[in-house]
Formats: C-alpha cells, sequence, structure tokens
C-alpha cells in the first residue's frame, strides 16, 4: 500500500518527510536548548516540563511522520526491494534515522523521569543526546540534499 | 558532487532551520500561553535566542541559495511562475516575521523589568502573551511558510 502510495503522491510523501523532519529538528532544539539551560533559570521544573512535552507532544509523532513518508518515498524510487541497488546518501539517511531514533527514546524517557524526580544530570543528559541528534539531522539533511556518491 | 548539489543542501538546511525555528517559537507561544508570570518569560530567554539564530539562517540561507539554485540549474529560471510566487511567499513570511519578533521582543523587555522590580505578577504580561497582534502575526507567518513549501515541492507549472 506504502508502494501504491508513493508512486502516485511523490511530491505528498516528501512534503511530509521534509516537512515531518523539519519539525522534529525544532522539537529537539527546544528540548536541548530548555534542558542544557533549565538549571540557571528561576523556573527549571517549567522548562524540564516543556522539554519532555514538546519531545512526547510534537517530536514523537513528527518522527512517526517524517519516517513513514521516507519509506514511502524509498518504495517510489528506483532502487531494488533487497536494497542492493540504493545510492549511498539513502543509506545515510537510514543510519542516522535508526539510530536518531534510539537516541530519541532514550532522551523522551530520561526527560520524562526528570519532569517526577528533578535531578541535573537526568535533563543535562537527555539534552546532551537532544544534541547529538541535532548533529545526526544536520548530516542527514546534507546528504538528502547533496546526495554524494 | 558538483556545486549545485551542495547549494541543494545549504538551501535545505536553510529551509529545515527556518521550520525549526517557526516551531520553537510556536512552542513558546504556547508553553507560555497567557502567563502572568514574569519569570517565566525570561526563563525561556535563551530559547528565544538560539530560535532568532535559526529564522535569521534561514531566512537569508533560503532565498540566497534558492536564488542562486534558480540561475544555476538549466531547468529552472528565476522567472518561472513558482520560483516568483516563492519570493513573494517569502518576502510576505519576512514581513509577518519581523511583526511578530518585534511584539515578542517588547514583551520580553517588559518582563525582564518586571523581573527586576521584582513583580510577582502582571495582567499587561498576561495580554502580550495571549491573542495578541505578534501572535496572529506569529500563525500567519507559519501558514505563509508552509505554501512555500508546498509551492517549492509540487512546483506549479514547472
Amino acid at each position: 500500500m506504502i508502494a501504491v502510495l508513493g508512486a502516485s503522491r511523490p511530491e505528498l510523501g516528501l512534503l511530509l518527510h521534509i516537512g515531518g523532519a523539519a519539525v522534529f529538528f525544532g522539537a529537539v532544539t527546544v528540548a536541548a536548548v530548555t534542558q542544557l539551560t533549565a538549571t540557571k533559570v528561576a523556573e527549571p521544573d517549567r522548562l524540564r516540563r516543556v522539554a519532555f512535552r514538546t519531545l512526547l507532544i510534537v517530536g514523537l509523532p513528527a518522527f512517526i511522520v517524517f519516517r513513514i513518508a521516507a519509506e514511502w518515498l524509498r518504495s517510489a524510487g528506483p532502487w531494488g526491494d533487497n536494497g542492493s541497488d540504493e545510492p549511498a546518501w539513502l543509506g545515510i539517511g537510514y543510519i542516522i534515522s535508526d539510530l536518531g531514533a534510539l537516541l530519541f527514546l532514550i532522551s523522551l524517557i530520561l526527560a520524562g523521569i526528570a519532569v517526577w524526580k528533578p535531578k541535573g544530570w537526568l535533563s543535562k543528559t537527555s539534552g546532551v543526546l537532544s544534541v547529538l541528534i541535532l548533529i545526526g539531522l544536520v548530516v542527514a539533511t546534507w546528504a538528502m540534499g547533496a546526495k554524494p556518491d | 558532487m558538483e556545486l549545485n548539489d551542495w547549494i541543494l543542501a545549504l538551501h535545505l538546511l536553510s529551509a529545515v532551520a527556518l521550520v525549526a525555528a517557526m516551531t520553537a517559537f510556536s512552542v513558546m507561544i504556547v508553553a507560555l500561553w497567557r502567563t502572568d508570570d514574569p519569570a517565566a518569560v525570561t526563563s525561556f530567554m535563551r530559547l528565544g535566542m538560539v530560535g532568532n539564530v535559526l529564522v535569521t539562517i534561514g531566512s537569508i540561507g533560503t532565498i540566497v541559495f534558492g536564488v542562486w539554485l534558480a540561475i544555476s540549474v538549466d531547468t529552472y529560471e528565476l522567472w518561472d511562475g513558482w520560483v516568483i510566487a516563492a519570493i513573494i511567499l517569502w518576502a510576505i513570511a519576512m514581513a509577518l516575521g519581523r511583526q511578530t519578533g518585534e511584539g515578542y521582543r517588547a514583551t520580553a523587555e517588559m518582563a525582564a523589568q518586571l523581573v527586576s522590580s521584582g513583580s510577582p505578577r502582571s495582567p499587561e504580561l498576561a495580554a502580550a502573551m495571549g491573542t495578541s497582534r505578534a501572535f496572529w502575526t506569529h500563525w500567519l507567518s507559519v501558514i505563509v511558510i508552509v505554501l512555500i513549501l508546498v509551492d517549492m515541492i509540487w512546483k506549479p507549472g514547472a
């Protein structure tokens, strides 16, 4: 079904992929900044709550949308089902996306725990993981645009 | 890889930065919705600064690298309808963004003054963090940026 959708509506898939990834980037940016600066402001608990809720309510759905749209676009591409003909940039995207998903889940869980048990190291670790996700997203976005061989 | 591949990558990165900034500002507006607590507003100052950096990179990068691509890629022209539409929409988004920035900058300054004077609550601050002019121009700019994305991807008339 994804293959049929991808073939018939590639533009919609691309819009959801780029839009989802960009919103995900924004959500992770919010989480990174709020968690890394939480201890330096008057209302640290508010920032920790915002970080967790942003990751959960904005980041997670955006990640799901951009990942499903990526599959949608891949299925419409000229590459074989076994992935043997896939270009390098697609592989870079998959590696960063899969690794990013793992880091994102850990960051989300730590941010959630930090809301209930406000310990500085939980927020900071979650914030650092968010920064790593952001670096990965920059590399993946570059790969999607420049399409290195 | 050719130069145009790099320019396209930078154009895409700029677009991601712009949408990410709009997402960050939207989260701030929702998180601080009608708050009368100046300390809460000032807590988000650093996020606001990061958002400003992203929106600056995104705004300049999208137009500079976008126009560059329209000139250097053989299949596109600067006077293509979808390119002109994108440039007009970009200008509208910038004008709306400037108004939003001015509105919320004044609110942030008000919050900082309230904090320094020791005022715990302010009804004026709550009004400014609600359905103010800056609130509406923000959401209008979000709609315009979504329209730019749609135009860039569908390329009507290309």
